[in-house]
């Protein structure tokens, strides 16, 4: 039998998760047992005519199965898509953060420190997949998204939503191997998959990512996503701080000295 | 003293003006308290979908940019020791301290947990243009308050700390200069982490530069438009021939910024983007029509740049170009289907406000502290 997770060590080396749309039933399980292990509190929701519910992640909703009707061969079909953090490898949320509230642990999670955050809400902008959500209802609100579940790794488990799927779409194990199935699992059948895995190298690559039967983009999926690391963007600007400085000083010192010699002896 | 009993005997503090200022500061100060009663969620229409709103775009971004009249103008008199603009130093230093102030009041009451304002000083995080700005802003204003103090220690007339402040004009200007070009440029370069995120029609390397160059024009316009509003305010004579030099440097800047901006087209190949007929484009071609070429027009017109009205309405378009910019990349370039986004009344209450607190906080500088005469010659 086919199990959800490789036999791995789940407190070492990096772990990766794959997502196998053409798996998933659309059941929520994973929904569900993630709110359940995250303490999660129930949200009002509306009816919106989709099945979607909530239509995005929210404060209280780390993952949400997204449901897409698609006609094939004249016949109705589904399509079904667990979102969650991608957990970047170089993370945008954590090279915009002021403070340092985001963390990339070896083994693959991106971890928040709600204790130093101030709420400033640039990470929400960061982040190239609009994951971190905020307690907008809260007074003194803080950031909320996916943990990897890295409680349940450091117990030697594996993430909730991945050890409760019972298709078998969410398949949880060392990244290398992870990559490996992926690439395997469309090699064996290239009529069913499209030659894509969705977060190999989006953003400089994620350690979640995705097989599809279906375009991403039709599935919500952002194709628009640079395919390197995106703090490397901000970096080539700010690395430059130190010799502008630098530069500025010495330039401006020197202007200031020439443009206003002579002018001491008239005793300004 | 005398001086300033002089200058300053015909101007009634409370004048209607002011009255107006103190109402908007009242319900300002309602709004504040409803925000920090309801929180964020129950006081804007901020969400997930749209984490920043006027108060980043406005009280942030675009007072940043209008504050940068201080840097530029020290670095004319003192730098290039281009002394005729001396007598608006002090104003623009004066305008830019306050601005600054007000940039982080509005900082402080939009982050969701402003009781640890002071995390990022202690909690420094290198890579985050965040955390360089909040500590360049943090910085700058020091800065600006020790540039401000002459105007202070002289009217109390600390002579003896004066001299030794007189002592450290250079470094604290060079230090301005230094500040303001870091945090100017990074304002930009705070975009740059969002490639998917923005229009392609602003969304540049090089935005860091663009924002800096925009904010030494609009910085000049707001000087300019600031010594006729407060000549007339405070009932003194505008000076012409400062203004008319404001308004060269202003041109000079804008030309640059349009050189720039159209290079940047012709290399990223967004020229067919701007007849697509979209939102986004349509707000492109409004910003860079009114932002620059409108005003590049009228400060080349000679006969405009001999009235005040002439410079006033020139320098309102700068000021109302960059602002819009500023807001187009806060929102209007991150335009995506089904998300819309206007500011609540307390959003709107708390922007207000903070403007009248500047305006508020000057004229009282104005009034009390030798600003707006010519303080040098006393000495
Ligand atoms: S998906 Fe977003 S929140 Fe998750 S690690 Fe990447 S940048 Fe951070
Ligand atoms: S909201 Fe919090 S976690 Fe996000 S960038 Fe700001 S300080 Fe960091």
């Amino acid at each position: 039998m086919v199990s959800n997770t490789m036999p791995v060590d789940t407190k070492a080396v990096k772990k990766g998760v794959l997502i196998d749309l053409t798996k998933c039933i659309g059941c929520r399980g994973c929904q569900v047992i993630c709110k359940n292990w995250n303490n999660r509190a129930v949200k009002k929701t509306v009816l919106t005519g989709n099945f979607t519910n909530p239509l995005e992640m929210n404060s209280e909703t780390y993952t949400t199965v997204k449901f897409f009707e698609e006609e094939k061969e004249n016949k109705m079909s589904w399509n079904f898509v667990k979102t969650q953090c991608m957990h970047c490898k170089d993370p945008a949320c954590a090279s915009a953060c002021p403070v340092g509230a985001f963390t990339k642990d070896p083994r693959g999670p991106v971890t928040y420190n709600a204790e130093k955050c101030i709420g400033c809400r640039y990470c929400m902008m960061a982040c190239p997949f609009g994951v971190p959500k905020y307690e907008w209802e809260k007074l003194f609100p803080v950031i909320q998204k996916c943990t990897f579940c890295v409680d349940r790794l450091d117990a030697g488990l594996i993430p909730s939503c991945a050890k409760t799927c019972t298709s078998k779409a969410i398949f949880f194990g060392d990244y290398d191997a992870i990559v490996a199935e992926a690439e395997k699992r469309i090699k064996d059948n290239p009529e069913k998959y499209v030659n894509h895995i969705y977060g190999k190298e989006e953003a400089g690559g994620t350690s979640w990512m995705y097989l599809s039967s279906v375009p991403f983009e039709q599935l919500g999926f952002k194709t628009n996503i640079p395919k390197r690391a995106l703090p490397d963007l901000t970096w080539a600007s700010l690395s430059k701080v130190p010799a502008a400085v630098g530069t500025l000083i010495t330039v401006l010192s020197l202007v200031a000295y020439f443009r206003n010699r002579g002018d001491k002896d008239k005793g300004e | 003293m005398k001086a300033l009993d002089k200058t300053m005997k015909d101007v009634q503090f409370f004048s209607k003006g002011t009255k107006i200022l103190v109402v908007l500061l009242g319900l300002a100060a309602i709004a504040v308290i409803y925000r920090y009663v309801f929180g964020l969620g129950g006081a804007t229409n901020l969400s997930d979908d749209v984490p920043w709103g006027l108060w980043v775009a406005f009280d942030v971004f675009a007072g940043v940019a209008l504050a940068a009249g201080g840097f530029a103008v020290t670095a004319a008199v003192y730098i290039f020791n281009m002394k005729k603009y001396k007598p608006i130093a002090r104003p623009a230093i004066l305008t830019a301290f306050i601005g600054y102030s007000v940039v982080m009041l509005g900082l402080l009451i939009d982050i969701g947990q402003s009781q640890r304002f002071w995390h990022p000083l202690l909690m420094w995080q290198h890579r985050s243009v965040m955390f360089e700005v909040v500590i360049c802003i943090t910085l700058y204003s020091n800065v600006l308050a020790l540039e401000f103090a002459p105007a202070v220690l002289e009217k109390l007339k600390l002579t003896g700390l004066l001299k030794i402040l007189k002592f450290f004009t250079f470094p604290l200007v060079i230090a301005g200069i230094v500040l303001s070009f870091l945090h100017q440029s990074s304002l930009g370069a705070f975009f740059l982490i969002m490639p998917a995120r923005l229009s392609q029609l602003w969304y540049s390397p090089i935005m860091p530069q663009m924002f800096y160059i925009s904010a030494i024009a609009v910085g000049l316009a707001m000087v300019s438009f600031e010594s006729i509003v407060s000549a007339k305010a405070f009932k003194k004579e505008y000076e012409m021939d400062i203004l008319k030099g404001l308004g060269k440097g202003t041109r000079i800047t804008l030309g640059i910024y349009l050189l720039v901006k159209i290079i940047d087209m012709i290399v990223r190949g967004t020229f067919p983007m701007l007849l697509d007929g979209s939102l986004a484009s349509k707000f492109y071609i409004a910003e860079i029509l009114i932002g620059a070429i409108i005003p590049i027009i009228l400060y080349s017109i000679k006969s405009t740049q001999e009235s005040v009205g002439g410079i006033l309405t020139s320098s309102s378009f700068v000021i109302f170009g960059v602002l819009f910019n500023r807001f187009n990349i806060n929102f209007f370039a991150q335009l995506r289907p089904g998300i819309s986004y206007f500011p609540s009344v307390a959003e709107i209450a708390i922007t207000v406000g903070l403007v009248a607190l500047g305006i508020f906080a000057y004229r009282i500088a104005a009034v009390y502290f030798p600003v707006m005469h010519d303080s040098q010659e006393q000495h």
